[in-house]
């Protein structure tokens, strides 16, 4: 292949095939703004955020101008609240999130994450106020994302923060109900939650990582799709071999925009997050390769296989291409924010059970999927039980982020616009799990051996 | 600095004259020019040098956006570093 035909490939991949990089976000630490008085803290951690990303979005830009590459967003992720805002005497952290959204605005990010707490063998003082000021902190603010831990491989899963969460949820919902209980989409119940995830709602900055630092999210379901059309009725080795090399190149325009960014903007660069994330636009679903694969529609027999191995080949052809990977890194089945999904809901191709099935091999969990109203809080608990379980036991990151719309019900559609998208209310098991919930305590952690 | 400069639209006289005229007058240097047929739309795509150019990278690609509206044709500007870091080990 000479040269002008790989400058017209990239070309075709970014005008048609939707290929861009799908968020930039720098992580910053809140570690060193602590303070017992609240007010203060607010104002070093309100100082720090702006001064560091003070030109995130205007690096973001020129640099999408230099190589012809849309960048989509840019994003902040920091310290989880719970940890730095502990220190201070408040008895409600609302006022951080208020912070938080207050810069947000001014760096002109769409999003910022880290309202968040990690709970998965216990709470401490800040974990249950922040946990608490959840429901609240999200209807009052529009850009602050909040995450809650409550599992992972190597400490079990803490049943009283599950039941919890399932309040959390309904009451949240309750809070946005004017806006189709978009409230719950800016908020992710994770098992084995990651400290350097770009992707929101799940972002946060991990005290293991530097002061600050930039993580890329690159995307193209779309490039894998047309990709795949070459391929058509050819096996599997193909079909592998073909999103291997795909996924490469997504990823070396991942690796040179997050070198960039970091150079430009003077912080070290962290991973590359190689991530298929796909958005309500048509040509940009996930749900529309598992049909190119040969599926009748995403949710029929065959989708947790064609997700397998999807999830796989990215991974397989991504990380060679980066020199640090890390974040999420496979592919999102996030219901309302993939047209193929969603058509799959309307059709009744695709199930809540099929959708958990398929969190085994994915990289997430039940992502942005809206279930009625009425959904008792102890079912939502039940669900994201068995969503740490399966991550608990795989030894891999597992969330659950779903919508119970306040006053709508199954065969109603909740509409959140924009990236958020729009979400087919799915039916969910009508039998109780109240009894189950109610019993609290922690699930122990896992044996590693004898894995059958 | 090299650039990736492609122009792509259907195919008419004076796209070359008229893409170089601009690029001449604010000192950019070509270093090679291919031509080619993508399905029914004409392609052409210029390697060229902006070391020794008189204005900014988003001025330039603000000139030849005009260029490129007032002969119906889609010009954009890219850095190489996309391509080579897409397509070379």
């Amino acid at each position: 292949m000479n040269q002008y035909k790989k400058i017209m490939e990239t070309i075709q991949m970014i005008d048609r095939e939707k290929l861009d990089i799908r968020t930039i976000t720098m992580g910053i630490s809140l570690l060193d703004c602590c303070d017992g008085d609240g007010e203060k803290a607010r104002r070093k951690m309100y100082e720090k955020i702006v001064r560091k990303a003070e030109k995130l979005v205007a690096t973001g830009e020129d640099i999408a101008s230099k190589y012809g590459i849309p960048i989509i967003n840019k994003r902040i992720s920091v310290t989880p609240i719970s940890l730095v805002a502990g220190a201070s005497a408040d008895e409600s952290y609302v006022a951080f999130a208020e912070m938080m959204d207050r810069a947000a605005r001014e760096t002109g990010v769409n999003f910022i994450g880290g309202f968040s707490a990690l709970v998965q063998k216990g709470f401490s003082k800040g974990d249950k106020i922040l946990i608490d000021s959840i429901p609240e902190a999200l209807s009052v603010t529009e850009r602050v994302c909040s995450s809650v831990n409550v599992g992972n491989t190597h400490s079990g899963i803490n049943m009283d923060a599950v039941k919890l969460m399932g309040d959390v949820i309904k009451r949240t919902a309750y809070l946005t109900r004017e806006n189709d209980s978009i409230g719950c989409a800016k908020l992710v119940v994770f098992c084995n939650a990651v400290e350097d995830n770009p992707f929101m709602a799940g972002a946060f900055h991990g005290t293991g990582e530097a002061d600050s630092v930039i993580n890329v999210g690159v995307s193209g379901p779309g490039v894998v799709k047309s990709a795949l059309e070459k391929v058509r009725g050819e096996s599997f080795d193909q079909v592998a071999e073909t999103i291997k090399k795909t996924a490469f190149k997504i990823t070396r325009a991942g690796q040179l925009v997050a070198r960039e960014a970091a150079e430009t903007l003077g912080v070290p660069f962290g991973i590359v997050d190689l991530s298929l994330a796909p958005t309500p636009d048509v040509g940009d679903s996930v749900a529309r390769i598992f049909e190119e694969m040969g599926l009748g529609a995403a949710g029929t027999h065959g989708t947790t296989a064609a997700l397998a191995m999807l999830n796989d080949a990215v991974k397989k052809g991504g990380i060679m291409a980066a020199e640090h990977v890390g974040g999420l890194s496979g592919a999102f089945i996030p219901v309302s924010e993939d047209e193929g999904m969603i058509e799959a809901v309307r059709s009744g191709a695709l199930s809540l059970d099929k959708l958990e099935a398929m969190t085994c091999v994915c990289s997430v969990g039940l992502d942005m999927i809206a279930i009625p109203g009425d959904t008792p809080s102890a079912s939502i608990s039940g669900m994201i039980a068995d969503e740490a379980a399966i991550g608990m036991i795989n030894n891999k990151t597992t969330a659950v982020r779903v919508i119970p719309v306040h006053g709508k019900g199954f065969g109603e559609e909740a509409v959140f616009g924009g990236l958020l998208g729009t979400a087919p209310i799915m039916k969910t098991n009508p039998f109780s799990s109240e009894l189950f919930i109610a019993r609290g305590g922690r699930i122990p952690a896992p044996v590693h051996s004898f894995k059958n | 600095m090299k650039v990736v400069i492609t122009v792509i639209g259907k195919d008419k006289t004076g796209i070359i004259a008229n893409v170089s005229k601009t690029l001449w007058e604010n000192g950019v240097n070509i270093l090679d020019i291919s031509q080619t047929i993508m399905q029914e739309y004409f392609a052409m795509i210029m390697m060229a040098d902006i070391s020794g150019m008189e204005i900014s990278f988003d001025e330039l690609k603000k000139k030849l956006g005009m260029v490129g509206a007032s002969i119906e044709m889609d010009i954009r500007v890219q850095n190489e570093k996309i391509f080579k870091a897409m397509h070379q080990i």
